[in-house]
């Protein structure tokens, strides 16, 4: 076999922030596919969350990741949507074999969620305290007074200031960094083992997305919570996941803690998308840019679904899809980055 | 050479209860030819006021628009059309900013329609060369926006803007709805038209990374306005108001561990219906003095100037 020259890395490796848990995942996505009629979303998912552990789901739109996110509680719109195949198995049960009922005890409970548009997510005629009271009166078996008192807690704890005022305030009264940290704390309220964050700090200002990913970050480390954080941004990956998985056309391309996966991309896609953003090049100088578009669910190509994108393509590419190699780090890729 | 000068620019909007907004407060700056000047801030630092005012889209309650020696203030609005040609702005959303009923080439020919340029024969051939300058190919005039992505509407938008051959465009977070791996297609798009246009371009975004490639000074907004000026790499590498250093920390970088990077400073932007006196940044500010909460700091070279450097901040004043 030639010796092929070692690619620019312009990163450095950084050692994971938590060793591998020995133990069973708390969540453990195996093979799952999602369609949307006869038209495939989600193609062959595995994927393994640890209790304390922050795993990142990165990729661009049409890339499946947040539906990959919405079928772990099955908040997929069922139909046009289904899951046809795959497990997903919770702490020992398969929250994709539960009805509606059984699945409603578990989200909130045990699997909470953020996502973007905390405006959207919050209901305009209800008080902040309203929200989190409700989460708490249909989960715990509180009085009205005591879950006064709890929710003040978690709003003190989300860093809201004056939190007995701000439960008597309506959503439009906050500032949009507020209204997520009241997501969270509605969230958090009856201490999930899994928080599953759907792009929570994109529609925020840069300073606020610091501050929230901060405090997401003290409350697992704090609580012992998984989180699966689910972004476009490679930066915000990297700065707070210790595993990252990375989507492209429906499917888990590569995966690896984060220090190995940014320090050395085997895929082709995470290796040009790494070199594409700005800050890893030169100011004013030309992008590595990748070419085409994404393609969309239901127009995705045979073989490897980067393929028409990728400059490193071969014939096989085009023709047979790639399996994730079984090992620490995943890539499927048939000319993987040496 | 300067192309644009602008001098204390402000636009307020009435608030709830009676109160003022100062969207824009006093912003003054200037575009050189060929010149990208980047303006970066969060969301309600003025930034697209300030963008729209410079098009009289949002009219603007004083100050100046000096581009190439006339105010265009002063100008009636039937002369206004005639600069108009001049300035161009594309959006955020390639979506929303091209008419859903129309077909790409009359998107395109819409500017040549309006300033009453050419004949229809000329028009479609100036189409075709729009469509090639942005790398469309040429049958995409006759289709409809909604078959076209992302970036490739967001190429649309650009060709239209492109259509009168304006001087001066402005590009309102042209790229922020983009995909990474399209945000840099039409990243290398715009420097490509600036070298063979000759383009100057204000280029307005909350994203400091992008910013930092595409100019060669860079505005930051914080309230309404301009607190630090200067070439990119000042900015980037020797930010010297605090605000511009804490928006640089909490920019998240490839291979930096969260306990390796600057913890984030604290709080919101204020209400710009309710400024703080002083500096509007002093209840955020790790240097605050007491200087700071009773006075505005001026926008000046202050001490130990840096070379085109202006910065609004007491750290600085003599």
């Amino acid at each position: 076999m030639p010796v092929l020259p070692l690619p620019h890395v312009p990163f450095e490796p950084i050692a994971p922030l938590t060793p591998p848990s020995p133990t069973s995942p708390l969540l453990s996505i195996r093979d799952l596919h999602v369609h949307a009629g006869a038209t495939p979303i989600v193609e062959a998912v595995c994927l393994d969350i640890h209790a304390g552990e922050m795993v990142g789901l990165v990729g661009e739109s049409g890339s499946g990741k947040s539906v990959t996110a919405l079928s772990i509680v099955r908040l997929i719109p069922e139909p046009p949507m289904r899951i046809p195949q795959g497990r997903i198995d919770f702490d020992g049960r398969d929250l994709s074999a539960l009805d509606e009922p059984a699945l409603r005890a578990i989200r909130g409970e045990d699997i909470a969620m953020i996502f973007q548009e905390p405006m959207t997510s919050l209901n305009p005629v209800f008080t902040i305290g309203d929200q989190i009271r409700e989460m708490l009166l249909l989960h715990r078996d509180l009085s009205v007074k005591a879950a006064n008192a709890r929710a003040a807690e978690l709003l003190a704890r989300v860093g809201i200031p004056s939190p007995e005022t701000a439960l008597m305030r309506y959503p439009h009264q906050l500032s949009g960094g507020q209204r997520q940290r009241v997501m969270i704390a509605i969230a958090l309220a009856c201490e999930p083992r899994l928080l599953i964050a759907d792009e929570p700090t994109t529609a925020l200002d840069v300073t606020v997305q610091a501050q929230i990913l901060e405090l997401i970050d003290d409350l697992r480390r704090e609580s012992g919570m998984a989180v699966l954080l689910i972004t476009h941004d490679l930066g915000v990956v990297s700065q707070y996941c210790d595993r990252v998985a990375v989507m492209y056309g429906g499917r888990i391309v590569e995966q690896a803690d984060a220090g190995t996966l940014f320090a050395h991309p085997r895929h082709r896609y995470t290796e040009a998308l790494l070199k594409t953003i700005p800050s890893a090049n030169t100011p004013g100088a030309r992008l590595p840019a990748i070419g085409g578009t994404v393609p969309a669910p239901g127009r995705r190509p045979p073989g490897c679904a980067f393929h028409p994108r990728c400059e490193a393509a071969i014939d096989v590419c085009r023709s047979t899809l790639p399996v994730l190699t079984d090992d620490d780090h995943q890539h499927a890729c048939w000319n993987p980055v040496p | 050479m300067t192309l644009l000068e602008v001098r204390q620019l402000t636009k307020t909007y009435p608030g709830p209860g009676g109160a003022v907004v100062q969207a824009v407060s006093e912003v003054s700056l200037s575009v050189g030819a060929d010149e990208v000047l980047g303006v970066v801030g969060e969301s309600g630092c003025g930034k697209s006021t300030l963008g729209r005012s410079l098009l009289r889209l949002v009219e603007p309650d004083a100050g100046q628009i000096v581009f190439e020696g006339t105010d265009l203030m002063t100008v009636g609005r039937r002369r206004f059309q005639h600069y108009r040609r001049d300035l161009q702005i594309i959006f955020q959303d390639p979506f929303g900013s091209l008419n859903p009923r129309h077909t790409v080439g009359h998107v395109i020919a819409e500017p040549l329609i309006v300033h009453r340029v050419g004949n229809a024969a000329s028009r479609r051939a100036r189409v075709a060369e729009l469509l090639d300058l942005v790398g469309l190919p040429a049958d995409s005039a006759r289709r409809y926006p909604h078959e076209f992505s992302g970036g490739q509407r967001q190429r649309i938008a650009i060709a239209r803007a492109l259509a009168l051959e304006p001087k001066l465009l402005i590009a309102d977070e042209s790229v922020s709805a983009l995909d990474v791996s399209i945000q840099s297609q039409i990243l290398n798009l715009i420097a490509d038209l600036r070298e063979k246009l000759s383009l100057s371009i204000v280029f307005i975004s909350h994203d400091l990374s992008v910013i930092r490639h595409v100019s060669d000074r860079i505005a930051v907004m914080y309230l309404g306005r301009i607190v630090e000026i200067g070439t990119a790499a000042q900015i980037m590498d020797a930010p010297r108001h605090p605000y511009t250093q804490a928006l640089i920390a909490a920019v998240p970088r490839l291979g930096v561990r969260r306990s390796q990077a600057r913890t984030p400073i604290v709080g919101e932007p204020p209400d710009p219906a309710n400024p703080p006196p002083g500096c509007a940044f002093h209840n955020r500010c790790p240097h605050v003095m007491d200087v700071c909460r009773k006075v505005r700091p001026q926008l000046e070279p202050g001490r130990d100037p840096l070379p085109g450097n202006q910065t609004a901040c007491h750290l600085y004043t003599q």
